[in-house]
């Protein structure tokens, strides 16, 4: 993204985080299922757009990909097969609970927003500039510390998924008796 | 490019890690052979006997003290503490699920291979001092207890419990998530050690974000010990979970999720121990109190446990508030003992429960003195060690940690734990009255004699009397764990 005015970086910046979070609530507040699942779909492809400003670009591509191709698909493969499209009726009007969310949802995006507007970069930096990532690409960057020097977490989260896949089984097999 | 190789002799210092991964896999290779009770009994011994070499293994690398793999693994002798407590724990559960695991129909090889998978998460979980390994541990663990919830799929309970964890669960993991990575964006750094260098450099350290996500810590952190006001699907999940998964869970994920909590606290936070002691001060008069109160109107002994589960990580939080590094021994002994108690009481409710039935009401414990005098002898030293009467390990365990409290002079949070295992003692007590001054209500349940049972019971309560009557070699050991801290 070297090269490109802040000007125009900032504007992209600020569509595709109204976006994302648009998409998200609109997500979180449909009644129908597909609905939620394409606006999800929408809040994965800005997201996307967030990593490319990052200079993440891997991961950008990664996200959508993984996320908003096959992931995506395979939820609403699965709404449509188990034919919740029509099932959740949410007819649940408990105020009170209602109230009380939305007063925590608000504490809490308070918050994030406290310690965005007051984030300034004291921390220490990394040693991937823009200009070395540039120069060296993004994905060799990411495998190298994937398989360099967080070789240790990787391989756990190989169990991880290993486990995710025992325990799907295990729980969607059907009954011997 | 800097190439950070990791030379092959450091695999040798993760002996138990690589025990518990391949001896798992074979499980569930063995579970694809066999059928039926054959393959769970098979898978059960050979679980028994896997724990006990990955023990082994663990019980060799006391006294190393050594960082692995880049620095996101450490061998040292807090980790190999929790790895040795964490092993006891799943040996002791798996014996019990050798039986009942058969009775329910819920063993295989799949239920000994995620029991086994999820010690592997505790265990990277607590010996590791990076963030990014200590919540890969922690998922790891969390997502095999979210399916082993489950198991009991035609028990609509169960199943509530397993989703209900989950959904929970998934949560929390978010908050613990975002917690990390508030802390990352606000430092820059993933690793505690590196955090605590780098706070005792730039003292006074303070900006918003860090606050907040040290905030986010404390809840998810919060969530995986079942304090209050985080506590709400303890009951609901303990109750109906296979009662061999909440004995696991009730032990199990506490001592994991509190070797981390200290772990990253004691090393990194210690400069903030003004600011997030007081939050910790009211979560855990909160967690005592209601976790004490509650558990005096409950019916159902599962339930019971599960509230006088919360008041325990209530209590194990008073010697957490004093950021006494020296004296956090009292912390591991207080779990260590607190396990041995949990199992040892789950075990009891496990031998008195029906068949698919889930439920433990304190009805069936009515009349057990007579009817099988040596299971309500177990209870009562698990209860009497629950309430904390001497000479057993929960008395000097509570012993520990309020005077770690005195020392540090927080007065009123020893008085009000004092004041609330007085009133604990008054619903332990009233199962052991129903046992022994009550006679049987309605048509007895038959009592399950395995002997499995009662070698469970038998190690837990030489563990407890050897801890209680001798508690100064454990407490020994507990202190050279916690050395590393200073």
């Amino acid at each position: 993204m070297i090269g490109i005015g802040i000007g125009f970086k900032w504007f992209i910046f600020v569509v595709a985080a109204l976006v994302a979070t648009g998409s998200s609530l609109m997500m979180v507040t449909r009644k129908n299922p597909i609905h939620s699942a394409l606006w999800l779909i929408v809040t994965f492809f800005s997201v996307a757009i967030l990593y490319v400003l990052l200079n993440a670009t891997f991961i950008a591509v990664a996200q959508v990909m993984v996320y908003a191709g096959a992931i995506m698909m395979l939820v609403l493969f699965v709404i449509m097969l188990i034919h919740l499209e029509w099932g959740a009726q949410w007819t649940s009007s408990r105020s009170f609970a209602k109230l009380m969310g939305g007063i925590i949802t608000i504490m809490l995006f308070l918050q994030i927003l406290a310690g965005v507007f007051t984030y300034s970069s004291v921390g220490q930096h990394g040693i991937y500039s823009a200009q070395k990532l540039a120069e060296l690409g993004n994905t060799r960057a990411v495998g190298g510390l994937l398989y360099g020097k967080y070789v240790f977490a990787f391989e756990v989260a190989s169990i991880l998924l290993l486990v995710g896949i025992v325990g799907a089984v295990l729980l969607a097999r059907k009954r011997k008796d | 490019m800097d190439a950070s190789i990791i030379p092959a002799c450091e695999f040798r210092w993760i002996m138990p890690e690589i025990m518990l991964t391949g001896w798992p896999l074979l499980l569930l290779i063995i579970g694809g052979l066999t059928k039926g009770p054959v393959a769970s009994k098979i898978s059960g011994v050979l679980c028994v006997i896997g724990s006990i070499f990955a023990l082994y293994f663990t019980l060799n690398l006391w006294g190393t003290n050594l960082d692995v793999f880049n620095q996101l693994y450490s061998i040292d002798s807090y980790g190999t503490f929790f790895k040795a407590l964490f092993l006891c724990i799943l040996i002791l559960v798996s014996i019990v699920s050798l039986r009942y695991a058969d009775r329910e129909g819920i063993g295989s090889g799949e239920y000994y291979a995620l029991l086994m998978f999820g010690v592997l998460g505790m265990m990277v979980m607590t010996s590791s001092h990076h963030f990014i390994t200590i919540f890969i541990g922690l998922e790891v663990m969390s997502l095999s207890i979210y399916v082993l919830c489950g198991l009991l799929r035609g028990n609509a309970t169960s199943v509530e419990a397993s989703l209900k964890y989950f959904l929970l669960g998934a949560f929390a993991t978010a908050f613990l998530l975002y917690g990390m990575a508030m802390i990352y964006g606000s430092t820059g750094i993933l690793d505690v050690v590196e955090l605590k260098k780098y706070f005792l450099l730039k003292q006074p350290f303070s900006t918003t974000m860090f606050v907040i996500g040290l905030g986010f810590l404390i809840v998810g952190f919060g969530f995986k010990i079942a304090s209050v006001p985080f506590h709400m699907w303890t009951p609901d999940v303990y109750q109906g979970a296979p009662t061999s998964i909440t004995a696991y869970m009730a032990t199990g994920v506490k001592a994991a999720a509190f070797g981390a909590l200290i772990r990253v606290f004691f090393t990194a936070f210690i400069p903030f121990q003004f600011g997030w002691s007081e939050i910790i001060w009211v979560l855990a008069v909160l967690t005592m109190c209601v976790g004490n109160i509650t558990a005096l109107v409950q019916h159902d002994v599962k339930r019971m446990l599960a509230y006088s589960s919360i008041a325990h990580a209530g209590y194990i939080l008073v010697a957490f508030i004093t950021a006494d590094r020296a004296l956090a021994s009292s912390m591991l002994y207080y779990l260590m003992a607190y396990s041995f108690m949990n199992i040892g009481a789950f075990t009891v409710v496990i031998a008195l429960e029906k068949k698919g039935d889930n439920n433990s009401e304190i009805d069936s414990f009515a009349g057990l003195g007579v009817r099988h005098p040596f299971y309500a002898l177990c209870m009562s030293i698990f209860l009497l060690s629950l309430a904390g009467v001497p000479p057993l390990a929960g008395f000097m365990g509570k012993f520990y940690v309020f005077s770690t409290a005195v020392k540090a002079q927080y007065y009123w949070l020893a008085v009000i734990g004092f004041l609330n295992s007085a009133v604990a003692a008054y619903y332990y007590l009233r199962v052991m009255m129903y046992m022994y001054f009550k006679e049987t209500i309605g048509e007895p349940g038959s009592v399950d004699k395995a002997p499995q049972y009662g070698l469970v019971m038998v190690i837990c309560i030489w563990a407890l009397l050897h801890m209680g009557i001798f508690p100064k070699t454990f407490l020994t050991i507990a202190q050279k764990a916690v050395g590393i801290f200073s």
